[in-house]
């Protein structure tokens, strides 16, 4: 799972296929790499569960906080996933519950738990690339973006990174032209993503700082997003990683938004 | 009584004084031995101070000029007991148009899973269900129009419920049944704080003609039941409603007190909500039986009607959402009803339609969040529109101002008849 948070730092979701990768025949084919880095960096696991804190720091270097555990479920490798995300911090959000069916054949279902009304709200998933929870890390990169949505191609192959460029498919959806990622060739995790944007400006970098093997899957524990033009940045840590804890499909529904359950509220 | 307000606040406030002695009962011991009170209370004592402050923008004559001017703290305690957890929350305001200083006690509850497939929450809870976007048609849990309508937080909007609800969730769907012993009413505009039409008197008025209701307070004579049934098919979530108990705002009129009443009532209904077109679409209907005149014929208790709404929500740019919403109301009988209205009476129209608008902008990393607000009736031809600006300065502050804006051709319609109540308020909140 945590790669799960990985996702929530790689853009991961970069990756997809293309059907003509160039270096097919001494490297691995593009699709492949892309297919690993995606089920090395969001399907770690059959479940997960993880604390995350943000500090998420503005142009003018004031800093907020943000803390919250998620769950993530798997369907199926590679396929459909679950994710339950229950905000402890700062204390306006405290309580909330943010859920996501994630669907890679149809738009995400997503619902909004605001606990001081009671009310289980229904959101768009329409524009996945907008901020989460103010961050700079953005909707896509927690749930992860999917790997069909880019052209994926094979750039280069360094001592220890195949470094793919991938171009979405439908440019006018998304925010960026292209993005590199780096990808680490012994266990494919992805490392750093750099983002360019419609004017082909480096924007936006997401990296891997720390990386630590948790339950013998390869674990980002630290990640940053640093915006080239606005400035700022934010840092995620990640701490009491968990994989395979056996969690119920039922978790990830209507009942345990209105009452959070143990794995989230410890 | 004299105002309807303060005696929904008396009649909380034993609870209240009882909760706190509860909250004490069962949190200091389990604290004590697991960890020093302070770090317990650390971890789960939140809250906020708030300081709350709006004007009236036309000179009513018949309310004062300050449409809210208060100082509120709340204290948010939840400790696991058992298998269960146990909440608390309560406020502490100081008003300053009442006059007074009031403890109100939003939750005080216990929630537990006696099964694997069940889940009970007893005693003073917030309860909501229902796809409407501020309009209820399925939920008849109470609310409080007067805090909606002078600029509280929404948080206030919903009134806590005095209940037992249970939950069974089987593999087919999920039932909620909710059991409310003595009815708990919306807090309705009757005149102290917001003025209104008074059909009696053929004019607006307010503190100086204050509208008493008739108290619905029998333990199980006056009991409330609600029920729904739910289901999610492939992300479409569907649910079939059904209450049994009295009309939320006072819907009746006793000719010989000269006191509104709560008639009564019963409700069943469906909704289905589901994203489409890059959206979230959603339709609900309730039949509204009411009971006590179901032949429409008695002109002081309102005719029953079968109300309606759908919407639809969808970001329409980056960090900007916008949603429409349609609703109406169809009075039944309205042949018996045109009939039997006395002389001089304002007429109802046999529908009402509203469409609502809500526009939401967040910027500055979403620390500043700009919204509005607004229903447009054609039927009544009336408007209220809630524009307001949020700022998070910091993780704890936040600074937020809005207005409350009415506007009718008519005096006696829904929306139009609050015009004079017109306002704009500012607040400034730290939590903790």
């Amino acid at each position: 799972m945590n790669r799960i948070f990985f996702t929530l730092l790689t853009a991961l979701s970069l990756l997809s296929f293309t059907n003509n990768a160039p270096f097919a025949a001494e490297s691995p084919a593009v699709e492949e790499i892309v297919n690993k880095a995606n089920l090395a960096s969001y399907y770690g696991g059959d479940d997960g569960r993880a604390e995350i804190s943000m500090t998420i720091t503005d142009s003018q270097g004031r800093k907020r906080n943000r803390e919250f555990v998620i769950l993530r479920k798997d369907i199926k490798d590679g396929g459909d996933q679950l994710f339950f995300v229950y905000f402890k911090k700062p204390s306006d959000v405290r309580k909330m519950v943010f859920m996501v069916h994630k669907h890679l054949d149809k738009d995400d279902d997503r619902w909004l738990y605001l606990p001081a009304l009671d009310l289980v709200k229904r959101i768009a998933a329409a524009d996945k690339r907008t901020s989460f929870v103010g961050s700079h890390f953005l909707y896509e990169d927690v749930s992860g973006r999917s790997i069909v949505d880019d052209n994926h191609e094979l750039i280069q192959t360094t001592g220890d990174s195949y470094v793919l460029k991938s171009t979405p498919k439908d440019p006018d959806s998304v925010e960026f032209s292209s993005y590199t990622i780096w990808i680490d060739r012994n266990n494919y995790m992805p490392m750093k993503a750099e983002y360019l944007d419609k004017e082909g400006r480096k924007y936006r970098t997401v990296e891997a700082l720390l990386i630590k093997d948790i339950q013998g899957f390869p674990t980002v524990v630290k990640s940053r997003v640093k915006d080239h033009v606005a400035k700022g940045e934010t840092v995620s840590e990640f701490t009491n990683i968990k994989y395979n804890v056996g969690l119920a499909e039922k978790i990830f529904t209507e009942r345990y938004l209105r009452r959070p359950p143990k794995a989230v509220r410890k | 009584m004299t105002n309807v307000t303060n005696i929904n606040l008396r009649s909380r406030s034993t609870p209240y004084i009882i909760s706190i002695l509860l909250a004490g009962f069962f949190v200091f011991p389990g604290a004590s031995q697991a960890a020093p009170l302070q770090d317990w209370l650390y971890e789960d004592l939140h809250g906020f101070v708030e300081i709350r402050n709006g004007w009236r923008l036309d000179n009513d004559v018949d309310e004062k000029d300050v449409s809210i001017a208060e100082a509120r703290l709340q204290l948010d305690l939840s400790k696991d007991i058992f298998d269960g957890s146990m909440k608390f929350k309560g406020d502490l305001v100081g008003d300053a148009v009442t006059e007074e200083l009031r403890p109100e006690l939003r939750e005080l509850n216990y929630g537990f899973s006696p099964t694997d497939i069940m889940d009970l929450k007893l005693g003073r809870q917030i309860l909501t269900w229902g796809t409407g976007d501020l309009l209820f048609i399925n939920d008849l849990f109470p609310k409080d129009w007067e805090s909606f309508f002078i600029g509280r937080d929404d948080e206030y909007l919903k009134a806590p419920s005095d209940a037992i609800k249970g939950s069974l969730f089987f593999d087919m769907f999920a039932l909620d049944l909710v059991y409310v012993p003595v009815f708990n009413n919306s807090n309705f505009i009757d005149g102290s704080r917001i003025s209104y039409w008074n059909p009696l008197l053929g004019r607006t008025a307010g503190r100086d003609f204050i509208l008493e209701d008739h108290e619905r307070n029998q333990v199980f004579r006056d009991s409330e039941f609600a029920g729904r049934l739910s289901k999610n098919i492939e992300g479409v979530e569907l649910a079939f409603y059904g209450y049994y108990g009295f009309w939320k705002t006072p819907e009746g009129f006793e000719p010989t007190s000269g006191k509104v009443i709560y008639p009564r009532l019963s409700v069943f209904g469906a909704s289905a909500r589901g994203a489409i077109w890059n959206g979230i679409g959603n339709v609900e209907f309730g039949y509204y039986d009411s009971i006590s005149d179901k032949k429409g014929t008695d002109p002081f208790i309102r005719n029953s009607e079968i109300r309606f709404l759908t919407g639809y929500e969808r970001e329409l740019a980056r960090e900007f959402t916008g949603g429409l919403q349609y609703y109406s109301e169809y009075m039944q009988d309205y042949d018996a009803y045109e009939s039997n209205l006395p002389p001089g009476m304002k007429k109802a129209d046999k529908f009402r339609h509203v469409f609502t608008v809500r526009l939401t902008k967040l910027l500055m990393n979403q620390n500043l969040r700009l919204s509005l607000f607004g229903y447009f009736s054609p039927s009544d031809e009336d408007v209220y529109i809630r524009p307001k600006v949020h700022y998070k300065i910091s993780d704890n502050l936040a600074a937020e101002a809005g207005g409350n804006i009415f506007w009718g051709t008519e005096d006696h319609t829904f929306f139009g008849q609050f015009e004079d109540n017109t306002n704009l308020y500012a607040g400034v909140r730290w939590s903790f």
